[in-house]
Formats: structure tokens, sequence, C-alpha cells
């Protein structure tokens, strides 16, 4: 009975939920059970008591939803992966989480992630790393990784995570779901505890495109209380195409070629194989700026990071340590809570990022980095002047074995490679399953100009249901504690 | 010895009286508890994005039109990093290479911009000095913290700590009369830092300036930068040279002390405020910011001197608006015989005030704007003398009341030119008879113990200028 709550999809629960079928408190219970016996560490707070009944007739009527850590939410845990924040309990909630669960999607957990969104392998959470659960000797990705693999692994129906570089996207590519950066500003950032502020925008995680579509229509809008925030011009349709005929796919040389392994390149043109089956045209374009958009971003990113964690100075809230000797030394009180309460990327990029910012130095660094980013944004204006969406693999390699790069934060970043160009343009990108290279999912992103959601989604549905990817051993597998996670089998054990 | 000149630009800070804070809903206070006026947002907290303030815009835009500047169409936040415990994001969203207004003039002075920016929160030193120094704790009131402020600065323009003072009076004037602020520098909602340097006249090269913070008073200013022109004209001529430094000045001891020299400048490492949208400043905006001007002190003086009153009468009058409001109203009231423009500016500027208390308005005398113009309109047209209506003027300071009744009851209207006043002058002339010889003789300075005498005897009522011509008839001269 509950092995069979956990396979309904979100929109096929949110069916189910609105036909009376099931109960939403009983769709909660099943999840709370899993999420309370898991062992991927997916979570780092998940509810209890008693949830409060859906509002009559909302339209996801009880959906139970995993929220990252970093999405402030009233009362409860919101550490955004820091020892800086933590047990820190804001007084009010993300505006997105609040849309979500008006429209009926309760918090059911929170979920694991980089510590401040700063990583692409969870391993730089101060609460310990996330396990694939497709292998748990690798990493899920990151910086959603809890999101990510809690979805993948059957722990949650869908959840929300944010994305600044690539962290949705890689994150889902690594663990086998479906991932979604929207248009920057489709979604309000109030409440999300920010990274990268240009950059930063909340997504779903899901476990197919349509759950994708569903979460992002009850997440889209503007509010008054972000003001880079955005009226979406229409409403988000759930996808029904099957076919890609007319659709042009540009596939630019610089993110499909150097530095994408063997496995997830086979993977990749396999799949654009079975596009054209569909009626896709495919060709290949050109973002020559695009190799140097990690560069850009690794100026751009940080500089926002030092000022926006410039709050985090034991005054108010969180960590705070004095300095014993020196009670009354501000300064010392600063240096000592910073130290101790950051974790070392987070540090790195402080200092890179106040560097860059620094007088002198402004003008070489953010500035030529702001240029670049221009020159991106226009490579991609001219590119979908000729085709509808752009076609790369999502992340350069499949799931990394845990530690094979936390010594080398150049072999890290560059597992945004492929996604950081379209976080630059602040255009959408979905990410959604491909194949399996070595046993361990591909991802594929399709991205479009800005606001083109609805079309994004329709194709990327239509390769979805063509390639008839199948998630369902891993997701399975997580909470039961198998020794091979592929091996796991439907059982819903922790349930 | 070489003679200085002093070269002067200020830069002040005005909150702003809009009813919320720049960047969130919290209602602006003052004197309220502490911290019951926050938010997320101006606290800082994890997540909250500023959303700016419409009517600070709006505000912004009056001040730019005021004194002239050239409005951008476009402008942008800039964010201003630095630690300190009243600044709970570590930064200050501020505007940095793309002001609001751009240029302009008040009077004399140039001004070089005028841009939005957020205050930040008021910390409160406990312990036995209330200095920072010495304290054993401080606290953080995030009340004020987010309080909309304009920053003006202007050109170095200014050339004395006097003509400093008289410049801001002007200003503060200007920016009530917009309604933009209460501009009470007690209250800190007006503060000024000046940029003071010194050159030998005549020379054009600027000197080293230093940056002297925030006093709290017209009074301290033109201290403060007295005091630092003369620090700094000690320094040159004993063959010393001026460091580049901020200070601050001490009210109470006179001192001035460093509060950190150019090595240790800040780098705030300005960059554009990713969480704020550019300022489009459209049409709409400025016709609204257009249609919301008052009548600004400089146009208010060019009218009074068309009234007739002298220059010095007229830009007083402006530039202290309350001033010149009352007198307006007493100008205004319907009284006959009116009085005559300049005369009855001479009673507000000079008989009333000298009668009331420092900083005391005439608005908040007993003496009404309608009494006193009745009063001045009763000197000019000769029905009391110019003695007489002081001392009425002095029971009017007292106890308030109508002129009329006062001169009535106390029996004080002139003398006219008939019997009685010439008898009286005649006894003057008897009772003094040294005066007398001196008169003849032609010394027309000895005449005064004779009309004192007049005037005693009359009780004042006898009017100045017919006395004299009494004498003159009476001793045939």
């Amino acid at each position: 009975m509950s092995a069979d709550l956990l396979e309904l999809s979100a929109a096929a629960a949110a069916r189910e939920l609105a036909a009376g079928e099931i109960a939403a408190h009983e769709l909660l219970g099943v999840y709370r059970a899993r999420a309370v016996a898991e062992e991927l560490n997916c979570f780092t707070w998940v509810g209890d008591g008693e949830a409060p009944a859906p509002p009559p007739g909302s339209p996801l009527g009880g959906v139970p939803l995993a929220v990252k850590d970093l999405f402030c939410t009233e009362g409860v845990p919101s550490q955004s992966g820091s020892r800086i924040l933590e047990g820190y309990r804001p007084p009010y909630t993300a505006t997105v989480v609040e849309r979500l669960r008006a429209a009926g999607a309760p918090l059911l957990a929170k979920t694991n992630q980089d510590e401040f969104a700063m990583g692409s392998s969870n391993e730089n959470s101060a609460f310990g790393p996330v396990l694939n659960p497709w292998d748990r000797t690798r990493v899920p990705g990151g910086s959603s990784g809890g999101s990510a693999a809690a979805v993948a692994a059957g722990l949650a129906p869908w959840a929300l995570g944010t994305d600044t570089g690539g962290s949705i996207r890689q994150p889902a590519a690594l663990c086998g779901i479906v991932g979604m950066k929207p248009t920057y500003g489709a979604v309000s950032r109030y409440g999300m505890i920010a990274f990268a502020s240009s950059l930063d925008q909340a997504g779903p995680l899901t476990r197919d495109v349509t759950d994708a579509a569903l979460m992002l229509r009850h997440m889209i809008g503007r509010d008054k209380r972000d003001a880079t925030s955005l009226s979406f011009p229409h409403e988000i349709a759930l996808p029904s195409a099957e076919s890609l005929a007319g659709v042009r796919l540009g596939v630019p040389a610089e993110l499909s070629g150097e530095g994408i392994e063997d496995g997830v390149l086979d993977s990749f043109m396999a799949a654009l194989r079975r596009a054209e089956e569909l009626g896709a045209e495919i060709e290949q374009v050109s973002l020559p700026h695009a190799p140097h958009a990690l560069s850009a971003y690794y100026v751009i990113a940080p500089a926002e990071a030092s000022s926006n964690l410039a709050r985090f100075d034991g005054v108010r809230y969180g960590l705070r340590i004095d300095d014993p000797a020196h009670p009354n030394d501000l300064l010392g009180m600063y240096t000592r809570t910073r130290h101790d309460g950051f974790g070392a990327e987070v540090k790195r990029r402080i200092m890179l990022g106040t560097y860059a910012l620094s007088s002198g130095y402004y003008d070489a660094y953010y500035g030529r980095a702001q240029r670049v980013r221009t020159k991106i944004v226009e490579d991609f204006r001219s590119v979908f002047e000729r085709v509808d969406f752009v076609v790369t693999p999502t992340s350069p390699s499949v799931a990394f074995p845990l530690g094979s790069r936390t010594g080398d934060p150049l072999a890290m970043y560059l597992s945004d490679f492929c996604t950081v160009p379209m976080s630059l343009a602040g255009i959408p990108a979905i990410s959604i399953p491909c194949g399996l290279s070595e046993g361990l999912p591909v991802g594929l992103q399709l991205a479009g100009p800005a606001f083109s959601e609805n079309k994004l989604l329709d194709a990327a549905h239509a390769i979805e249901r063509k390639l008839a990817f199948d998630p369902t051993p891993a997701r399975m597998a997580g909470g039961a504690g198998g020794p091979d996670a592929r091996d796991g089998g439907s059982a819903g054990a922790g349930a | 010895m070489t003679d200085f000149e002093p070269v002067i630009g200020l830069e002040i800070h005005i909150q702003l009286a809009t009813r919320t804070k720049m960047f969130c809903g919290c209602e602006l206070s003052f004197g309220d508890p502490p911290n019951t006026h926050t938010c997320p947002v101006c606290l800082g907290l994890p997540g909250a994005l500023p959303v700016a303030n419409a009517r600070a815009i709006h505000f912004g835009l009056m001040i730019g039109l005021a004194v002239g500047s050239q409005l951008a169409p476009r402008s942008i936040f800039h964010r201003k990093n630095y630690f300190y415990p009243d600044l709970p994001k570590g930064y200050q969203i501020s505007q940095y290479d793309e002001p609001l207004c751009l240029g302009g003039q008040l009077a004399e002075v140039c001004i070089h911009r005028v841009h939005l920016e957020e205050d930040a929160a008021k910390l409160v030193h406990v312990g036995a000095s209330g200095r920072i120094h010495a304290s054993d704790a401080s606290i953080v009131d995030f009340n004020r913290g987010g309080t909309p402020l304009a920053e003006i600065v202007t050109e170095p323009d200014l050339r004395s700590a006097e003509q400093a003072g008289e410049w801001l009076r002007l200003l503060r004037t200007t920016m009530r009369q917009l309604g933009v602020s209460d501009v009470n520098m007690e209250e800190g909602s007006l503060r000024c830092d000046a940029n003071i340097s010194v050159r030998p006249v005549g020379t054009r090269e600027l000197g080293t300036k230093t940056e002297l913070k925030n006093m709290n008073s017209f009074r301290f200013i033109e201290r403060g930068i007295r005091a630092e022109i003369a620090r700094q004209e000690d320094i040159l001529r004993s063959g010393g040279r001026v460091e580049q430094e901020t200070l601050h000045y001490d009210p109470d001891s006179g001192r001035i002390t460093s509060l950190r020299s150019k090595e240790q400048a800040h780098d705030y490492r300005y960059f554009p405020e990713p969480d704020l949208v550019p300022v489009a400043v459209d049409r709409q905006m400025l016709d609204d910011a257009a249609a919301a001007m008052p009548e600004l002190p400089a146009a208010r003086a060019q009218r009074l001197e068309q009234l007739g009153l002298s220059e010095e009468s007229a830009r007083r009058l402006a530039f202290e608006g309350e001033l010149g409001d009352y007198f307006e109203q007493a100008l205004a009231a319907e009284v006959d015989p009116a009085p005559a423009p300049q005369a009855l500016a001479n009673w507000v500027l000079a008989d009333l005030l000298a009668r009331l208390d420092d900083g005391q308005s005439p608005a908040d005398s007993r003496v009404t704007p309608a009494a006193l113009a009745t009063l001045s309109g009763m000197v000019a047209a000769k029905q009391v003398s110019v003695g007489a209506a002081r001392q009425v003027l002095d029971r009017l300071v007292a106890e308030g009341g109508d002129p009329a009744s006062i001169i009535e009851v106390e029996g004080l209207s002139a003398l006219d030119g008939g019997d009685d006043l010439a008898a009286v002058v005649a006894a003057a002339l008897a009772a003094n008879a040294d005066a007398v010889e001196r008169v003849k003789a032609g010394n027309a300075k000895a005449i005064g113990p004779i009309v004192g005498y007049v005037m005693r005897e009359t009780k004042g009522r006898a009017d100045g200028g017919e006395v004299t011509r009494l004498v003159g008839e009476q001793l045939g001269i």
C-alpha cells in the first residue's frame, strides 16, 4: 500500500488526493517515516507533529515538499548548510515556500546542501556529505544535492532547490531526475539565503517533466518584496508534446566536445538521435564566449557572495564566538566567528570576491567579468535567432567518487562548465535524464530564451517520453539501506 | 606672513520624512522604545531583500529640482561594504557613480550631487562615559536603521565658517519648505560633515583637505570649522604639512582628534546592488515632483524685495522661513492704518526678536501677526510714537492683547503738535539752560537732554520729530 503511494509522481498524487483516493495525512505520514529512516544524509530537518491541512480545494492537495535548507521557513532550522547558521530558525517564510504551501504542498523536510550553495558535490555541507542513491560511494552533485538525492531515492515526491551556476541541473543529472532553473526573475528570491543575487534562482527537482511544470506553475510570479522579480507573461501549462516536429535544436560546439567524458558524450549523442526521430532538426551552433563563462562566473558570483555573506557577523543571529581574553574586542569577535563559522570553500570565495571588488582591481576583474557576461547574453540571443533551444550534456561527467575532487577546486568548478553560461544569461534551462554511463545517470540540458518555459517543458516532455528512462530502481532503494542502491528493488521498506 | 584662504565643501545628510524606511515597510520613528520598528529587511536577516521607497525617490527629485540639478533618467544603487555593528547587512545601500541628481546650485554654492541611501542603526554605549571608549557594552537600536537619507554634496565653494553656517541655514529652510525632512540637527535629521583645506590667498591649487565629521549643531559646525582652519594654518605657518585624515571635533573641549588617516581609509568595494533594479525616472515622476514644489527661499527673497524690502531684510525673512511666514501673515492682516512693508519687517526682525528668548519663534510668542501689524500701522500714521509703541510691544510680549486698547487704557496715544506739547517743550527749555545755549551755538546733538525731558514728562507719547520742530520754533532757530 505505502509502496504504491511512493510510486506516485507528484502530479499523480495530486490527482488522487483531489479525487479522494488517498488522504493527505496518510501521504505525509508515509514520506515522514521514509525521511526519518533515510541513510543518504539528505535531510537536515524532518517535520513531525500535526501538519496543517492543505487549504480546501488547493491544486496540490497535500503533496509533501522537501525544501533546500537555504529557504527560510518560519520556526524551522534554515541554515544554508553552514555552521554559522546552525540552529537558526527564521521568523518568516520564503515567498516561494509560502506559495507552494498555499497551493497545497506542505513542508516535509529541509534538505542538505553545499554551504551557502557553494559547491558541486554536496561535500561542503557543515552537516556532512549526501550520498548518491545510485552509488553510495559517489556524490549526488550540488549544491542542491540533498534535494536531488531525496527525489531520486523516493524520499520525497519532489523538492525545491536553487540554481546559481548549475546547482539544480547538475545534481539532477547526477541523480537521474529532472531539474529546472527558470528565467531569472520568474521566481521570487525573497527568503532565499543568498549566494549570488544576480544569479540565484529557485526551481523544481522532480521525478519527471510534468512534475517540474506543476511545481513551477505554483512558484512563478511577481513578488513585491523582490524588486528583481517579474510578472510571468503566461501560466505554466502541463506539457503534452510527444513530437519535436519543426523544433530546431542547436548543439553548441563549445559545450559538447572537449572536456566531456566519453560515456556522457555517447549517451548525449544517442539522445540527440532519438530527438531526431521525433522530428527535431539538429544543427551545430556556436557560443563563442561560452568557454569564458566559468571564469566570469567565478568572479561575479564570489564578488556578490563576499558582500551577501558579510551579514553573518555574530551580532544579531547565528554563531558568535567572543575572544575569552578580550570579550569587548569587536574585531576579534568578527574574526573568530567567521573563521570558525564558515567552511573552507566559503572562505575561499569570500576572499576571491573581496579581492575582485577591491579598489584598483575592480575594472580588471568585476568589470571585465560583467563585459564577458554581456557577450554571453549576446551569444545566446544570436543563437536563438536560428534555433529554438540549445542542447548540451548537463554535466561533463557522471557522479564522481566522494572525495575525488575536494582537493582540487578547479576540477570541482569544471562540473558547472555546461550550466554556467545559461545562468549568466539568465535564461531557463532544464536537465532531464538521458541514459546511463557506467551504470550512472547522464543528464541532457535544454535551454531556451527568457520566458520560454512552456515550450522548453514541452520539448523536454517529448524527449522524456521517447527515451523512457526509468529512475525507479534507484529511487526505491534509498531508505531501505541495501548494500547496493541499484538492487534495492521497490520494497519501500522505510515506510 | 602669508595670508591663508579656507576652502570648504559640505556633505549634508538629510533624513527624509517618508512614512516608511528606505527599503522596507517599517515606519519611521523617533524616541520609541528600541527595536520596535524592525523587520527582516532592516535587520539584515538572511534571505531578506530591499525594495526602494518610491516616496523617497520623489523627495530626492524634489531636492534636485530645488537646487537645479540634472535629474538622471536612470540611476542605480550601489553597495558600500564595511563591517560595523550598526550596519546589519555588512553593507550600506547607497548611490555611487550614477546618482539620482547631478550638479546644481543653491545661492552662491554649487552642488556636486544629491543621492539617496539608507541610514545606519543607532549605537548606544552603556557605561559611565556614554562614549564608545571605556563603555561597558554597546547596544544597537535598529529603529533608525534603514531610514531614507538624501546626501547632498557641495562643491568646495565656501570660504569661511560663518558663510558655511549661513548657507547651511538656507539649505535647512529650503528643505523644510520642500517638506522633505524635519531637518532637525538635535534629532539627527540634519547632519553635516565638512571638507576643509586652506591655501595661500591668491593661489588656485587646493591644499590637502581633512574631513570633519558629524557636527550636531549650527554653533558647533561654525566653531569646528573655525578650529580646523586655525589648526591647518598653524601647521602650514610652522612649515608642516596637513595630513589627509578624518577628524572629530569635540565641542566640549574644542579639541580636534583624528578618527583615521589616509592609510586607514576604508576600501568600500562599491559595486552595483544586484538586489535592486535601476531607478528609471519617467515623465509622471518628474511631473509629480514638479507639481509638489512650493515657493523656495531664493524666489521668496526676490518677491519680498519687490514689495520694497531691503535685500538684507528680504533674505533674512526668506532664508529663515518662519520669520518670513510671520511677516507675511502680519502684512496680510487687514488693519487700518496699514503698515509699510519695510517698517513692519523692522518691527519683526529688530524689535520683536530682541524681546524674545534665544531661538524662540515669533509664531510661538503672545504677539499675534495682526497685533504687530496694527502697532506698526499706528506708528506710521503717527497715532503713537515709536517710544510708546515699544512700551506697547513690551506689554504684548508679556501678556498679549490688542495694541489699540493698551494704548487707550494706558493713555499712550501720541500728543499732537498742539498747546499741551508746546507747554512741555517750553518747560524743558527752561529746565535745561546749558543745553539751550549749546543748541543755539550750533551743536545739534545737544538737543538730547531737552528731548529726554519731554519724553519723561509725556511718558514717551510725544513724537520725537515734532518735539525737535517745536524746540527749533521756540528758540527761533
